[in-house]
Parts: C-alpha cells; structure tokens; sequence
C-alpha cells in the first residue's frame, strides 16, 4: 500500500453554516434568557399542574428547609413605603441610602433591630451572618414581626397597585382593578415541614387574607 | 482552520491603488466563532427554561376561638389525613369506637400519590363533576355555549350537591410537598370545596388511629 500523504498546510474548512447555527442559538438563548436575581437561599420547588404566571404586585413570603423565612415586596416603590412604616412603628431611623438599598434587595430575612445592619452588610455572607429569619412565632404585638411585614407590604402594594391602575385605565379602559390587586404567594421548599408553613399561613388568615398562591415548577398535565 | 486567501500576488511590492480582489475573499471567522459559543454556552447555562408558576389555594375564614369545629355533615366528603409521605383518607362522617353509626366504627383506608393510588380514587368520587365537564367541552367544542358559560356552569357543577366535597388534616411529621401534590391532583379531579383544617380541627380518636396506622 501506498504511504498516506498528509496534507502540507491546514486544510480549510468553510465554518459558515456552523456560524450561523451558533448564531441562530445564541440569539434564542438571549431573548429566552430571564434573569434570575440572586436569591440569597435555594428553595427546591414542588410540582403542580397548574399554568398561572406569576403574578406582577405580589407580597412574597419564602420558607426554606429549616423554617427560615424571607420576606420580599415585588414592587420597588411598595418596599419602600414598608420600611418607612416599620421605621416608624419600630422607631428605627434608615437612611436615604439604606431605603434604596432595601429596595433593591432581593428577599431578606432578619429580625427589624437587625436590619439595619443587615442592609448594610455585603450581599454574600448575609446568609451566614443572619440564621434567625422574621420573627413569626408569637401572636404578640410587635414580637410577630412576619405579620407587621405583611400588613404594611398589603397596604403598600394595594396603594401602588390602585396608581398603576389608574395610570393603566387612561391607556386602557378595559383594565381590571384585580389585576392589580396584590396577590400573596408563598413559596416553600418542598421538605419543609407542613406545620412550619402553616405558620406562615396562620400569619396571612389573621390578617385575613385567605385566597394564598404557592409557587410551584410546572408538570404536565395528565390527559 | 479558515485563513485569509492571499489574493494573487499583490500581497507585497506594488504601492498605490490596490486592485479589487478577485474570487471570494477568505475571512478568519475564528475569532468570531470563539465569540458566539462563548455567548451561546453562557446563555444556555444561565436560562431557565420553565418558568415557576403560582397554584391559588383558598384557606377558609379563620374561627373565632369561641367557636366550635363542626364535623362535616355532608354524605359525599372525604376526608384526608396527610402524614410524612403517607396519606389515608376515610369519606363522610367521623364515628368513634363508641358512637353509634350504620358501619361501624370509621377505619382509615391508605392510599398514595401514584396515578393508580389517589388519582383514580378521586376520579371515581367526583365522577359527577367529571362527567359534567365532559359534557360541558362537548358543548362547547360544537359552540353550543361560550366560554363564559362554560366557566360558569363548571363552577355550578363543583357547587353541586353531588360533587365531592375534601378536607384535608396534617400531622406535625407532613412535609409541603405532600400537601401541594395532594392539592394538585384535587385539582386534576376538578374538586371546587376544599378545605384545609387547623390542628385544634383533628380529632382525636383520628389522631389515634393514624398513630396506629404509622407503626
């Protein structure tokens, strides 16, 4: 048999479809992409049939695994009208930096004397540096900080909800004001034990409201 | 790997205006190939692809503490007991060991969250409200009625009489997602009343029986 000549220079290959290919997926991936903002702790979810979206002017309470809980007001402007209320009922002064802070933060989780220090502190050893969660466990004024949250986020994220209901309703005479109610959601790990959300639950049916949304991961339906 | 062609013999020497090449210019696409999997793979991993979605529960009004917890009279209700990754259920009326009653004393009856366990058992309970819906999609497959009418009657055959009625107890040992996989299949089962009850709501010869149950 005759040796094998090996080709001298690298051949060339003509990329152009691979290129465009590449291309075509990273544009989809791109307009696919929805962020993720940083949470500052890993809830794995359970799964339900259900396809409602999640919902734009929400409260969000989160239990994780060991019965921490987090708090979140999805409308800046709400969160905001929540610390100037926990300020004045805790008698806590934040600063115009620390209300900016707050309302850029994602889900936070720490007793009201220590939120201060909490905004203050660098975003990745918040976890660490916070175990205790939102105070929830007395039904006792002041001590059940959770319901505090709730009721000043509810009141805050109605008040936000009814101006851009408004500012809708001029654009749009259609729009309905339950659209832009606030919904409360509640987001539990999937191992956390009942008993530790229901109190969770508790807090929100003495308040009451009483229609909750869990978040849950999609699963299809069976047929 | 693709190169630059060098176009005929103008690559050195001759100054001045240089001639439009001739034939398809090779371009080093590389770099550019580099670039575009680089993005391609940061974005593949940092998507996520099923968005989480929210699943609505209705909690009944909270009690006075004054008041008392009624048993639900209801002939077709079924009551489920949720412990850690076991669930057992028994339908109508609670009867304890000495009460009166036309079968005897209630017994808890297992079940799980396969599609052979908990499913068919709904399925077969709320079979009236199945059927309805059935035949309510029919309807408006051939635009008998629209779907303002469908909505509304589908809530009217849950309301029904004849529609099953859940109530739902958790011991302190259940987890979340028991209780939100048991809450998906009643919706599955097109279930309208559900109720879950407080703990004060668990009787205790009901806690009895699901200790025994549990060795």
């Amino acid at each position: 048999m005759p040796k094998l000549k090996m080709p001298k220079s690298s051949p060339s290959i003509d990329m152009t479809p691979m290129v465009d290919l590449a291309f075509l997926l990273v544009t989809f991936f791109m307009l696919s992409a929805s962020f993720r903002s940083p949470e500052p702790f890993e809830v794995s979810l359970p799964s339900s049939v259900t396809d409602k979206d999640i919902p734009k002017n929400a409260l969000i309470v989160t239990v994780d695994k060991t019965g921490k809980i987090f708090f979140n007001v999805s409308n800046p402007e709400a969160k905001g009208e929540v610390l100037d209320n926990i300020a004045s009922t805790y008698n806590i002064k934040f600063t115009e930096d620390e209300r900016q802070e707050f309302q850029m933060m994602a889900s936070f989780s720490c007793p009201v004397n220590k939120l201060k220090e909490y905004i203050n502190s660098e975003a990745e050893i918040r976890k660490e540096a916070f175990p205790e969660g939102i105070p929830a466990d007395t039904s006792e004024a002041l001590t059940n900080e959770l319901r505090y949250w709730i009721q000043f986020g509810d009141a805050a994220a109605r008040n936000t909800g009814r101006t851009n209901f408004e500012e809708a309703k001029m654009k749009n005479a259609s729009v309905k004001i339950d659209d832009f109610k606030p919904k409360y959601i509640l987001r539990v790990d999937g191992d956390t034990e009942y008993s530790k959300a229901k109190k969770v639950i508790d807090v929100f049916r003495d308040l009451n409201l009483n229609n909750l949304n869990f978040i849950t991961s999609m699963e299809i339906a069976p047929i | 790997m693709a190169e630059i062609a060098e176009g005929g013999d103008n690559g050195h020497g001759k100054k001045g205006k240089k001639r439009a090449k001739k034939g398809n210019p090779r371009i080093d696409m590389t770099p550019m190939v580099d670039l575009a999997f680089l993005l391609l793979t940061f974005f593949v991993l940092t998507s996520t692809f099923s968005k989480p979605k929210v699943m609505s529960l209705v909690y009944p009004a909270k009690l006075d503490k004054n008041d008392e917890v009624k048993q639900p009279e209801i002939k077709n209700a079924i009551t489920f007991l949720l412990s850690k990754d076991k669930i057992y259920y028994y339908s109508g009326k609670f009867y304890g060991k000495d009460e009166p009653s036309p079968t005897g004393p209630t017994k808890l009856s297992e079940t799980d969250f396969g599609p052979d366990g908990i499913r068919k058992l709904l399925a077969e309970r709320n079979e009236f409200v199945l059927t309805e819906k059935l035949t309510l999609q029919n309807k408006l497959k051939s635009k008998e009625i629209d779907t303002l009418t469908y909505d509304k009657q589908l809530i009217d055959a849950k309301k029904d009489k004849k529609s099953l009625k859940v109530l739902i107890k958790t011991d302190d040992k259940a987890i979340c997602k028991n209780f939100i996989d048991l809450i998906d299949e009643l919706k599955i089962a097109e279930i309208g009343v559900v109720a879950p009850i407080d703990d004060d709501g668990f009787l205790e010869e009901e806690k009895e029986l699901l200790k025994q149950k549990l060795k």
